[in-house]
């Protein structure tokens, strides 16, 4: 599509002239309305500004208010005033302009030698130059302090924020009046302006003092006439009515001759309410407020910020085609599938263009209408009339449809849609999914999707889009499809993968002791949607029996080969020195047969590169990787039902003896940390590098309290749980956990610490009462002997939650420090783009990286950020021998 | 703290990557391959030291040789001009 290019937009300032000209009227007087509540000619509600009431005809254009564009009015004003927007520039023309004569303060041959050069950079068009060449200049004639051309002495230029200039002259500070500056600003030549950056034409620095002031049309300030029949006005015109009423009162002063104290104190007021209107955050003046307390909002304020003209109603649009509700999980779904309710799917449309191959299925869905689905809520006319559905005769409108008219159906399953959680950090934070419609109220999506979203189901809610167009449909099956993003340009590898029961699953479905009958495999064979022959059992006498393994063979490519460790090997216990080894944490894939090893979270796990799952998505593309997903992972959760998989208090209770040695080394821990505090009171403690005393104390003391205590305790522990209890099945697989989790649940959670330290605050040299003060002892400062299955004491469960009250207050900081960062980049980069050469530049051409990331590489498509895994081509070429 | 005379060579030190003055034709080549305006290339104030030790002018184009952990080495350029929001020495223009 083409349309009118913009080519150039150019900002000026409004000279004094072009105000009165673009106005319709002088506002003369504060009085808004008379007694009976008409607007007064001449108030800042004169009706020539333009129509706003319903049926109010415009007295200056004639027309309604749908179709006047409003017109502006004007104030005189009595005495010139600063416009605070431009106090910076006008500092700048002060300081680099002769106070006598007003020319630049740099020397005739100079001064024509720059101009030409201007001009020269001017052709070449070398913006950036430009630039540089004014600040050059001005930084040299704010510098002189002899006019060159009138030999005029300069004084230096005082800017007191917010607007008020001063001299430094001789006998002290001298206040310059917006008038004097004024006069100044009006003396500066044309040309000299140019060459401080300035354009004389579209904006004379002499304009940047208001000598008029523009009244902006009543559209712009709208009234609201409340419930109690009060009319109530725009902070703008309340601020308008005050400049008028000081500029009156400021005429008034003048023309009788009052002192000039009384008449600069009145200019100053005048001064300070055209300085809020424009801007009421203006800092180093109080900001204007309403009666109540609150601040009114200038111009300015309407425009800044988030919630402003452009952050607010420009860049952020409400959109139509859109739906938003809570989500809930579905593993039956596809990972390319969202659950659509019906009450969604029937207000949501696509629009379908009529042609003689559809037209019987779009007579059917004009039939059932907007409230029956699979239906329709509009049909449009090849001469664009829109038909409701919803109260006409659809039988005689599908009896009239004809190619080229366009149905709105309802939504219905295959359709493409994009799905959306907030915050979007991230590009996979939208993705198109397929439609599939469904009871209830709720979106559903399959759990695997939840990671690049970010979601959980605690009521998150979800926002959906229905694309319009043809191209957009396109785009968005071939770009934003789910399976395309399995794999994150964050890190090369899968953000998409199994977790939690679909690991713990696989392991129980792989594992060595898992034998399963005819029937058994026949369901999990049936859950995943394998079609064929089943292969030979492993078992034959005296029943036929499968392995798990065999299952997974299933769907495995038959040239896919494999070789890499389990999770469950990163416990030394259970760790494999070679392909022979009873503990079967060797995964070993030769020729698409899963040999031996059980799969885990290092096999099938998300965010794991170089997985099993990695691979397939690389080498057999997004496509199988997706069946994989949705076929093999179902049949994990489907043995997972099937065989029983809980945990609960029994599983994390200890024999009495382990409970009995937990307790000594702990004792000996204590005892440690006392010899410690001892050694200090004695002075035979040696302060470490760096640290005083009390900080070396500490810091061995929370060394001897924490890890060194919870490793020991840790491996005190291991012996009493094997791989048969379902806690270590989590921990171990990767599902859900860690062993110190385990420890803390089991044995003891230790020292707690805040910000690193032990804890300390509380009451004066002590943290509870409870406490001598000034004990420096384990227990006095935050240390716990007990686990969570054992319960805490009172006074451990209080420390335990300071301790965890950081976690939450650090998680609330990061968030909204982030989220700005974010922002901030995201406006700095989001208009570079990689070109075809291979460069990163700006849409301006300047080059930003010569080659895209240094190395060329897209990170999505490479293996943990190598363009290519020398090991995995070796492995796959030669596959790989026992 | 070391002496004021202590003064070390930049160019020798091991987190410096090299730096070279293009000749014309080599400047004129690049900027070819790269069909841009030599403006549009990422800019090198005068002042910068290194610039100062490879005697490079203003105008000159300045090829940069890093090692990179990712792709071995990696080739940049800088355009090499007066700074004048940040002068050190005086004239210019
Ligand atoms: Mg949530
Ligand atoms: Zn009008
Ligand atoms: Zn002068
Ligand atoms: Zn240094």
């Amino acid at each position: 599509m083409i349309s009118n290019k913009i080519k150039e937009i150019k900002f000026g300032i409004l000279s004094p002239d072009e105000i009165r000209k673009m106005s319709i009227t002088a506002i003369v007087t504060g009085e808004v309305y008379d007694n009976d509540g008409v607007p007064i000619d001449g108030g800042v509600a004169d009706r020539r500004l333009g129509a706003v009431e319903p049926r109010e005809v415009c007295p200056t254009c004639g027309n309604t208010r749908d179709n006047c564009p409003g017109h502006f009015g004007h104030i005189e004003l009595a005495k010139p005033v600063i416009h605070v927007s431009f106090v910076k520039y006008i500092n700048m023309y002060l300081k680099t302009t002769c106070r006598v004569c007003g020319r630049l303060k740099i020397s005739e041959r100079e001064r024509k030698r720059y101009l030409e050069l201007l001009r020269g950079l001017q052709e070449l068009e070398l913006h950036h130059l430009i630039k540089r060449f004014h600040e050059y200049i001005r930084r040299k004639a704010s510098a002189v302090n002899k006019c060159p051309h009138c030999g005029a002495e300069q004084y230096k230029i005082r800017l007191e924020k917010p607007h008020t200039f001063y001299e430094e002259r001789g006998e002290g500070l001298v206040k310059l009046n917006p008038a004097e500056v004024r006069a100044r600003l009006e003396k500066i030549p044309d040309e000299d302006v140019r060459l401080l950056g300035g354009d004389p034409v579209h904006a004379r620095p002499e304009w940047m003092v208001l000598t008029v002031l523009p009244v902006p049309p009543r559209a712009v300030r709208p009234s609201i006439l409340l419930e109690t029949g009060i009319r109530s006005e725009d902070d703008l015109t309340h601020k308008l009515v005050d400049i008028i009423r000081v500029n009156n009162r400021l005429r008034e002063h003048i023309e009788s001759g009052a002192p000039s104290v009384i008449i600069n104190d009145e200019w100053d007021l005048l001064q300070y309410h055209i300085t809020t209107y424009f801007d009421n955050e203006v800092p180093g003046i109080p900001v204007a407020k309403h009666r109540s307390g609150k601040a009114l909002k200038g111009i300015a304020q309407r425009l800044k910020g988030k919630e402003g003209r452009f952050r607010g109603n420009l860049r952020g649009k409400r959109v139509d085609f859109s739906s938003r509700t809570v989500i809930s999980p579905d593993p039956n779904l596809s990972i390319n599938e969202v659950g659509v309710p019906e009450m969604v799917a029937k207000v949501l449309t696509v629009p379908e263009k009529v042609t003689p191959w559809n037209i019987e299925e779009m007579r059917k869905l004009v039939i059932n209408g907007p409230d029956k689905w699979p239906g329709a809520n509009y049909v449009i006319k090849p001469d664009g009339r829109k038909i409701s559905l919803k109260y006409v005769d659809r039988k005689a409108i599908a009896e009239s449809l004809a190619p080229g008219y366009i149905v709105e159906r309802h939504l219905r399953d295959g359709d493409i849609v994009l799905f959306n959680r907030q915050p979007s950090l991230h590009r996979i934070s939208v993705m198109a999914h397929v439609v599939r419609v469904l009871p209830y109220k709720t979106f559903r999506l399959n759990l695997l999707v939840c990671p690049p979203y970010n979601a959980d189901f605690d009521g998150d809610e979800m926002n959906l889009h229905v694309p319009q167009s043809e191209e957009a449909r396109a785009e968005a099956r071939l770009l934003m499809l789910v399976e395309k993003h399995i794999l994150t340009p964050r890190y090369g590898g899968p953000i998409i993968g199994g977790l939690q029961d679909y690991i713990s699953g696989a392991f129980l479905l792989t594992s060595k002791s898992t034998l399963l009958k005819r029937e058994d495999v026949i369901d999990l064979l049936g859950v995943a949607g394998y079609r064929g022959e089943l292969p030979e059992p492993a078992i034959l006498k005296p029943e036929p029996y499968w392995t798990g393994k065999q299952l997974i063979s299933l769907f495995l490519p038959k040239d896919f080969n494999y070789k890499r460790p389990a999770k469950i090997a990163s416990a030394t216990a259970l760790k494999c020195i070679d392909e022979d080894c009873p503990h079967d944490s060797i995964v070993i894939v030769k020729k698409g047969v899963l040999l031996e090893g059980v799969l885990d979270k290092a096999s099938i796990g998300r965010e794991e590169p170089e997985s099993l799952i990695h691979w397939l998505v690389k080498e057999y593309g997004e496509d199988l990787a997706r069946l994989f997903m949705d076929h093999v992972f179902k049949m994990f959760l489907r043995f997972s039902e099937k065989h029983g998989f809980t945990m609960g208090y029994a599983d994390l209770l200890l024999p009495r003896d382990a409970k009995e040695h937990i307790k000594q080394v702990i004792e000996e821990k204590k005892k440690e940390v006392y010899e410690l505090i001892d050694k200090y009171y004695r002075g035979e403690l040696e302060p470490s590098p760096g640290k005083t005393l009390e900080e070396t104390l500490e810091d061995k003391i929370i060394e001897a309290l924490s890890k060194s205590l919870l490793d020991k305790v840790g491996d005190a522990i291991t012996p009493y749980f094997t791989l048969n209890n379902p806690v270590i099945i989590m921990a171990r697989t990767g599902a859900r956990g860690n062993p110190v989790n385990l420890t803390q649940m089991a044995a003891l959670l230790a020292q707690q610490t805040i910000s690193g330290r032990r804890i300390t605050r509380g009451y004066l040299h002590r943290t509870l009462p409870h406490f001598k003060p000034k004990d420096l002892g384990p227990e006095a400062r935050g240390f716990i002997a007990h686990g969570f299955v054992d319960g805490l004491t009172p006074i451990e469960m209080f420390f335990h939650a300071a301790a965890g009250r950081e976690g939450l207050t650090d998680t609330a900081v990061r968030t909204s420090q982030s989220g700005y960062m974010q922002r901030r980049l995201i406006n700095a980069l989001q208009d570079l783009r990689v070109e075809y050469d291979g460069t990163v530049r700006l849409p301006t051409g300047e080059i930003v990286q010569f080659l895209y990331g240094e190395d060329g590489v897209d990170p999505m498509k490479s293996d943990h950020g190598k363009s290519v895994n020398v090991e995995r081509v070796i492995q796959k070429v030669i596959g790989w021998r026992i | 703290m070391p002496s004021k005379k202590t003064k070390i060579n930049i160019l020798e030190h091991e987190l410096v990557p090299k730096h070279e003055v293009l000749s014309p034709e080599e400047a004129s080549k690049v900027l070819k391959r790269l069909n841009i305006k030599p403006t549009q290339l990422p800019w090198i104030s005068i002042d910068d030291p290194i610039v100062r030790l490879i005697k490079a002018k203003p105008g000159d184009i300045i090829k940069i040789t890093r090692k990179s952990p990712t792709a071995g080495e990696s080739i940049a350029y800088r355009y090499v001009v007066v700074d004048t929001l940040h002068p050190k020495k005086k004239g210019g223009k």
